[in-house]
Parts: structure tokens; C-alpha cells; sequence
């Protein structure tokens, strides 16, 4: 097919190596990208409308199931803003346990996205389980990787998916020093398999793509910011979480089922590890800037397909700081903070996988849920992801439809959307006329 | 002989029970030694046309596509088994089902007219013929493992519908009702999960849903000497099998009281 006689299709009607249902929707004629949708058919749940009328410490159960994947992230999330509200402050040592839990979720869910979802596009295969037939030690040292966040994970949070132990205020069940200190072999074992990794994917060829990213993701001048800190973007954005909606709105579009997040008058933005690694990389862990810097990975990294590499050193970040967190552990004394109801609105962000997670909680004055705002990573990266196929794809226009389709397909990969999460993905719909 | 086929389907959901099959990390690679995945999105790009042996359907019923989707997987399947709280009661998204739908659109979405979707989330059961069902909101991995392995030798899986109660024993977990004066489901919820949440100082929430002739009246009780409001009763009811029938009926009544 002629690529300047012909009008060109492309539709990937459903797209892999996701979570959740979306597609894509290309229509190409001559050299001209005529219409170009991502998108999100996955079923609308509604829980902003169902959170109305809980109870203000039955929320980080619900919102935990909006996603398998990131439950930790919502329960944070949610946590933090509905803290917020009440006036709850929490110690240094919750604060510490709740990393520890959600690094176990960065491990988890960084591991299975590098080794079995991603990795495969990089080296021609259909996935995890068919690159485990050539490269069997591989896809076991993913898995184990997998393993080793998800038992951190069962540890703290008694479960790796839904984990029950967290609440408003801290955690259930303090977690004895001697619980987390049997970690330390296995977190030892990550940390050397995480880099390892780092040195496996950035022996990958990586396709040239450099967009003008505005990058959005919390900062916390101490610390690699995961539970919380100002949201930061490399062109000047830096506010308090309370202001999201001052900078940010959403917005519903005909061919998704999930709002979209922008700029208020600037568009579209992104979140996710590449924006975490180019705001924050002074925060990193010693270990994991090093071997960063070993493979020529220093700020400002624009590639969207590197984040598989930027994944792969959050493994190596999260493994050592957990081991220098459970260094210095003391079991919690009260396992929980507590404030009295009040009617009250609060606000809360936290760094899920696959970005920042904003939301906001209106609580009456016996603490019940008069309104809910969830904004997850992957409504904010849709109109980037859009942005980033159209940029591709107006490249790579005379390849074939079967490479242009891969290419595209591993470009919305790239952002490891969670399309559960953002419903409140992938079809890819290739049309060339 | 050739390997049985799997497939694995999502309606609405969050991943997470399809999800414990990629978690089953030391078992996958032998699993997938012994089956042909023949579906799933979620982990390969690789797809193989039906009939399978073997479909795992997670998620509930929500849309009108899903309605005939749902009969398109069954034509297709020789065990259909629904896995998780969704696919098996309708999950937490069949609040719905009390409420007023087109509020929840508008609650949610700015722009309603683009949403379709039905007034109830329901089970799978309530449309097709079902062959097996794993509750669990999530399921259990090695629940999952046991009925995976079963289903490759013909066999009946093994799978409790005592309560939770007999996990906490099995645990040596003190009971947190009788002994901390907790508000616990337990007593009137499915075992499965292992009693994970009295192990940590809490009651359990009934995310399995119902065990085999729950007595919620009798729990109802326990809970009013307890000093729980009838109103925090009826919610924790509704919650993750919010349409299962003994957790609708007992809720439904408590809440006109």
C-alpha cells in the first residue's frame, strides 16, 4: 500500500498487556493524521457516587478496589486527604511503614510492567510467558522481583492485593521489627536484581521519540516523594496539594469513559517515573543515582520508552531505602492516630506507580462522605498519550501498517496506563484512506 | 494429547483477581507448562480463536455489550468459572442497584450522555450458566491454584463454605468479638482468605461474602450488644457483596427498621 495514494486504517480494537479495556482509533490519509482517539471503553464503576454516605474510615477499603494493581496508592491517597480533613497528624514511624508498604507496590507493580508487560515489545515477544520459553532465568528473576514486593506487602499490609492492615490514621496492627527485619534477605536479593535489571533494559534500542514534556509530580526536598509532598512541574508549577483544582481541571470527551485531567490553559501533562526521575533525581537513593548515572540516565530524559529503564532504578531505589527504613525501624507505639469528626474538606496526593494520585473528600459533621473527587494517573497521561501517538506516528508513517501498529501499541505501554483505575485501554482502530 | 485451553475475560472489575494469577510468581511458569493461554489481554498480545476448555471470567455485568459479550464467552466455553466478588455477587459497584443511576452518571460525569451502562451491576450467574464459583474480593491465589489444578485432572476442587470463624481457630487468632469486643463479619462470612483481618486487630469486613447459611440475625444481635448502630450495620452489609441474597435480604430489612 501506497502510503501517499491511500487512506490508511489502523485499529487495535483491543490492547494488550494492560490493565483494563481501551483501544485506539487511527485514521491516516496521504501523510495526514486525520483523526486519532485513545480510547477508554472499560465499564464505568462510579465511585465517586458510591462513596456518598460512607463513613469517613471505611473509604481506603472501597477506593483500595478501583485498582488491583495500585491498591496501596488509593488507600494512601485517600488516607492523607481524609487526614487532611480531620486535622490527623502522623508520626515519623507510621510515615515509615507506610513507604515501606508502598515501595512493596512499586516493586510489584514496576516488576510485573518491566519483565512481563513491557520488556516483551523491546524484544519481539508476545509476552512474559513466551519470553520465560528462550530466556527462563530472566522472567524467574522478574518474578521474583515480583515476589519480594508483593510478600512486603502481605507483611505490612497483611495481603498483597487489598491489603487490609492500612486505615485512616496509620495502620490497624503495629508490624513488629522482627517481621521486617526477615525481609532483609529477600530486600538484599531485590537490590542486587534491580540493578541488575537496570543494566538488562538499557542494553535495549530505544525508538527516537523526545516530546516537550510538561513533567507533573510530587517533591519532597527529603525524600524521593511517594506518600506526599507539594505537586512540582518542570515549568513552574509548585502549590500545596489543596490547590490541584486552581492548576488543574478535568474534562469529559465523547470517546472515553474516563475524564481527562489538564493545564488550566496550558493542556496536556505528564505523570508518571519519567516525570518522578527528572523533578526529583537528587532525591534518589545514592544506589539507585548511580546506577542511573552508570548507563548516561541524568535529567532531563524526554524519551517516553525509556521509563522502562527509569522503572527499573524506582526498583533499585525502593529495595535500599526499604533497607535503610527498616535499619532504623522501632516498632509504632500507638499503631494509629485519631482526631475528633468535624464537618470538614481535605485533600490528598501520593505517587502511585504510574503517577500522581489526587484526591478530595467533603466529610459532614459525623464524618460521613458528602463528596469525593478521585483523580487517577492514567485520566492525567490520556491526553499526553494521544500527544505522544501523534508525534510517533507522523514519523513512522511509511513503515509498514504491522510495525506502525506494534510501535504505537508500545508507545501507549510506555505509560503502563491503568485503565480500571481510569474509569471512573487497548483497541487500536487503524484507518488509512 | 493436546493441553487444555484458558482464557481469561474482564467485565467490570479492578484487575485484581486476574491479576493473582501473574501473583502465583513461583507457579506461573509450571501453570502455564501444563495450559494453552489462549486468552489474556492482560498478559500477552498472543490470542487463539475458541472453544476453550477452561474460561475464567472476572467482573460483573454493567453494560448492555456486556449482556450479549457474556453469551458469546459461555457459547465459547467448556467450564466457565467466575472468580471474585464482582463476578460473583456484582461486587461494590451494585451499590448502584440501591441507588439512582442516572444520579451516579451525573455525580461522575460531566457530560452524561456520553455513559452507557445499565441501572445494575449483577453476577455472572444471573445470565449465564455458571459451573463453578470462587468468591473473594480478592480472590485467594492458591484458591484460584486449586481450581486451576483440578480443572486440568477432572477433578472436584476443593473449596470451604464454613465461615471465617473456623480459619481463626485454624490460625489460633483469639476471637476479637468475644475477647476485644470488635465488630466482626466473620461469623457469617465465607473462609478463604485465611482470617487475615482478626490477625490484625480488626473485624472482618466479609469481603468473600456469604458463607453457607449465614445466621445474620443472630450476628445482628451480637452486633446491637456491641453497641453498633443499625445504620453502620446495614453499610457494613453493603459493602463488597452488597447484592449477595442472605447480605441484600438481612440489609434490606435492618435498613427499614
Amino acid at each position: 500500500m501506497h502510503k501517499n495514494d491511500t487512506r490508511r486504517s489502523f485499529n487495535v480494537t483491543e490492547l494488550t498487556r494492560v490493565e483494563g479495556e481501551g483501544a485506539l482509533d487511527v485514521i491516516v490519509e496521504g501523510d495526514e493524521i486525520i483523526e486519532l482517539k485513545f480510547r477508554i471503553f472499560e465499564s464505568p464503576r462510579f465511585f465517586e457516587a458510591l462513596l456518598r454516605g460512607r463513613r469517613f474510615d471505611e473509604v481506603t477499603d472501597i477506593t483500595a478496589r478501583i485498582c488491583g494493581i495500585c491498591p496501596v496508592a488509593y488507600q494512601t491517597s485517600s488516607a492523607n486527604a481524609i487526614e487532611d480533613a480531620l486535622g490527623i497528624q502522623v508520626g515519623e514511624p507510621i510515615r515509615d511503614l507506610r513507604r515501606m508498604l508502598y515501595f512493596g507496590e512499586w516493586i510489584e507493580s514496576h516488576g510485573l510492567h518491566v519483565y512481563l508487560l513491557h520488556a516483551p515489545d523491546f524484544l519481539g515477544y508476545h509476552g512474559g510467558v513466551e519470553l520465560a520459553q528462550d530466556s527462563p532465568d530472566l522472567v524467574k528473576r522478574g518474578l521474583r522481583l515480583k515476589r519480594v514486593g508483593n510478600r512486603l506487602m502481605e507483611v505490612i499490609g497483611g495481603r498483597e492485593i487489598h491489603p487490609i492492615n492500612p486505615r485512616v490514621g496509620g495502620f490497624w496492627k503495629a508490624i513488629a521489627k522482627r517481621d521486617l527485619d526477615e525481609m532483609v534477605p529477600d530486600l538484599e536479593w531485590a537490590l542486587e536484581a534491580a540493578l541488575a535489571t537496570v543494566d538488562w533494559v538499557s542494553g535495549f534500542s530505544y525508538p527516537d521519540l523526545e516530546p516537550d514534556y510538561e513533567f507533573v509530580a510530587l517533591h519532597d526536598p527529603d525524600e524521593y516523594a511517594i506518600i506526599g509532598g507539594r505537586i512540582r512541574s518542570n515549568r513552574g508549577i509548585d502549590i500545596p496539594v489543596h490547590e490541584w483544582g486552581d492548576v488543574f481541571e478535568e474534562d469529559h470527551i465523547e470517546w472515553s469513559n474516563a475524564l481527562v485531567a489538564r493545564i488550566k490553559g496550558r493542556g496536556s501533562y505528564h505523570v508518571g517515573p519519567l516525570a518522578r526521575f527528572n523533578l526529583n533525581f537528587e532525591q534518589l537513593h545514592p544506589l539507585a543515582r548511580a546506577s542511573a548515572e552508570r548507563h548516561g540516565l541524568t535529567p532531563p530524559v524526554l524519551n517516553p520508552f525509556k521509563t522502562i529503564m527509569v522503572r527499573s532504578v524506582e526498583m533499585v531505589h525502593a529495595a535500599a531505602t526499604c533497607l535503610d527504613l527498616i535499619g532504623r525501624y522501632e516498632s509504632l507505639g500507638a499503631p494509629y492516630a485519631e482526631a475528633p469528626l468535624r464537618e470538614s474538606v481535605g485533600y490528598g496526593a501520593s505517587e502511585a506507580p504510574r503517577g500522581l494520585l489526587y484526591h478530595r473528600y467533603a466529610l459532614d459533621e459525623e464524618g460521613l462522605v458528602t463528596d469525593a473527587q478521585i483523580v487517577p494517573p492514567t485520566s492525567q497521561n490520556q491526553l499526553q498519550i494521544e500527544a505522544d501517538l501523534r508525534q510517533l506516528l507522523s514519523g513512522i508513517l511509511d513503515l509498514d501498517d504491522d510495525t506502525i501498529q506494534h510501535q504505537l501499541e508500545q508507545s501507549i505501554r510506555n505509560y503502563d496506563p491503568c485503565i480500571s483505575c481510569a474509569t471512573h485501554f487497548l483497541t487500536l482502530n487503524l484507518e488509512r484512506r | 494429547m493436546a493441553k487444555p485451553s484458558l482464557a481469561v475475560w474482564k467485565f467490570a472489575s479492578c484487575d485484581g483477581c486476574q491479576l493473582s494469577l501473574l501473583d502465583l510468581e513461583d507457579e506461573l511458569l509450571a501453570v502455564a507448562d501444563g495450559i494453552d493461554i489462549a486468552h489474556f489481554p492482560e498478559a500477552t498480545t498472543a490470542h487463539r480463536g475458541g472453544p476453550y476448555d477452561v474460561s475464567l471470567v472476572e467482573g460483573s455485568i454493567t453494560t448492555p455489550a456486556d449482556l450479549t459479550r457474556i453469551q458469546e464467552i459461555r457459547a465459547q466455553s467448556g467450564m466457565l468459572v467466575a472468580i471474585g466478588a464482582c463476578a460473583t455477587t456484582g461486587g461494590i459497584q451494585a451499590l448502584r442497584n440501591l441507588a439512582d443511576i442516572d444520579e451516579f452518571v451525573r455525580v461522575v460525569y460531566a457530560r452524561p450522555a456520553y455513559i452507557q451502562t445499565l441501572a445494575t451491576s449483577t453476577a455472572i450467574a444471573d445470565h449465564v450458566k455458571v459451573d463453578l464459583e470462587l468468591a473473594g474480593c480478592p480472590i485467594n491465589k492458591y484458591q484460584l491454584l486449586e481450581v486451576v489444578q483440578a480443572l486440568l485432572v477432572g477433578r472436584k476442587p476443593t473449596l470451604p463454605t464454613y465461615s471465617v470463624c473456623v480459619e481463626c481457630k485454624e490460625r489460633g487468632t483469639s476471637c476479637v468479638m468475644v475477647a476485644d469486643g470488635v465488630a466482626c463479619l466473620g461469623p457469617i462470612t465465607r473462609a478463604g482468605c485465611g482470617a487475615i483481618c482478626p490477625a490484625f486487630a480488626r473485624g472482618c469486613y466479609g469481603c468473600f461474602g456469604p458463607s453457607e447459611s449465614p445466621n445474620v440475625d443472630s450476628l445482628a444481635a451480637w452486633w446491637d450488644e456491641l453497641g453498633v448502630a443499625r445504620p453502620d450495620l446495614v453499610r457494613a452489609l453493603r459493602t463488597f457483596n452488597v447484592n449477595a441474597p442472605q447480605f441484600k435480604e438481612a440489609s434490606t430489612r435492618y435498613a427499614q427498621e
